[in-house]
């Protein structure tokens, strides 16, 4: 029996997620320009637009399949996982390092670094307060908040060290998300106003902000020259975050409130 | 040959993240330290040091441009397969949390990054 016309079309594009992925990308891309241009007048970035329509999309991905990788959980967008995921992020962002001036690092190295801890600390800081506010009184409940508000990573490993409890993990790990997704969206917008248009303060904003695909995908939108010099320090972020979390700041929170 | 860059920029990844997962198995914390921010460095050093000896021919360095030209779509695939719902479905908690943080660090990276520096100042730390 021949197969049907839909079956043929829908197994090709199960077979070939990737190309399906690219097409896909790149027609969200090519729509996201038009509106830039068409109705926002070029005022509003077309990368920052195809970034909210990613996120919208994730949104819709994860309602309808009730997994945590938005689209990708959806069987027939799984290539949009590959193209989205680690391996092709981390190579093509390594690749806009290509042409960075190195003098440009060396002479914002040690603001880069003083940008690194203050932003650990501060995430700590804020996320723990706000855990005290809604009634968190335990060292590893606020701990492991307060790592959450540094990268969605840190909570978890730091909840995971200092034995929180398993809904405390996750709502680490919300508050994490919940800073990315803020990141990518904010940037483009408060970039003029808090001067992003540097190398020198996007090595400061990669490090405060930390969180890595927040500050890749709200540097892209702002201006993709600046991207790998907040990549550069937003990178060392979630390492340091899962080093200090558990330890230094652990220790902190206890000798505040105790136990 | 186009293939000769992008090996080298798939060659830095892989050191970049060999040393980050080295340097995090030596402090002991089961994340990576740095590996992207390694790997651009070995990028940016191999590449230099290709350029000093004009070994680093236009096909080689167009094999590096294009992953760094689809850098855009590859982070618009990344955000839409980010867990987007459940950070919006996940309650007043890590939605103040998330809020307040990047309100407060938006606030020090406008103050630091308006600092005043020399670069006298930088190279003396």
């Amino acid at each position: 029996m021949i197969p049907s016309i839909l079956d043929t079309f829908t197994a090709v594009l199960d077979k070939n997620g990737l190309l399906l992925a690219f097409s896909i990308v790149g027609l969200t891309v090519w729509l996201a320009y038009w509106v830039s241009e068409r109705l926002t007048f070029g005022r509003i970035h077309g990368s920052a637009i195809a970034i909210a329509i990613g996120l919208a999309a994730a949104s819709l991905g994860g309602w309808l399949t009730g997994g945590k990788n938005g689209v990708a959980d959806l069987p027939v967008l799984a290539g949009v996982g590959l193209m989205g995921g680690t391996m092709f992020r981390d190579l093509s962002i390594v690749a806009t390092a290509f042409g960075v001036q190195f003098h440009e690092l060396v002479k914002s190295g040690f603001i880069g670094i003083v940008s690194l801890l203050l932003g650990l600390l501060l995430s700590f800081a804020a996320g723990g307060a706000i855990a005290v506010v809604f009634g968190y009184r335990d060292a590893p409940s606020i701990t492991t908040i307060g790592a959450g508000a540094a990268t969605y990573i840190v909570g978890p490993i730091t909840g995971t060290a200092v034995h929180a409890s398993s809904d405390v993990l996750t709502l680490s790990v919300a508050t994490g998300l919940v800073k990315a997704i803020l990141v990518m969206v904010l940037t483009p917008w408060l970039a003029p106003s808090i001067g992003l248009n540097n190398p020198r303060s996007a090595m400061i904003f990669g490090g405060v902000m930390g969180t890595n695909s927040g500050v890749m995908a709200g540097l892209a939108a702002t201006n993709p020259k600046l991207v790998p010099y907040g990549a550069m320090t937003a990178t060392f972020y979630t390492g340091m975050g899962c080093l200090l979390g558990p330890s230094v700041f652990f220790w902190i929170v206890r000798s505040i409130v105790g136990s | 040959m186009v293939i000769y860059g992008t090996a080298i920029l798939s060659g830095c990844l892989l050191g970049g993240y060999f040393l980050g997962k080295w340097m995090g198995n030596l402090v002991g914390i089961e994340s990576d330290l740095g590996s992207v921010g390694i790997a651009m460095l070995l990028l940016i050093g191999t590449c230099g040091l290709l350029q000093k000896y004009g070994r680093l021919k236009p096909p080689t360095e167009s094999g590096i441009l294009f992953w760094s030209s689809i850098y855009i779509p590859v982070v618009v695939a990344m955000s839409a397969c980010q867990d987007a719902y459940k950070a919006i479905s996940s309650g007043w908690v890590a939605i103040i949390a998330g809020f307040a943080t990047v309100a407060l660090s938006f606030v020090i990276v406008g103050i630091m990054s308006r600092l005043p520096y020399s670069e006298h100042a930088a190279d003396e730390k």
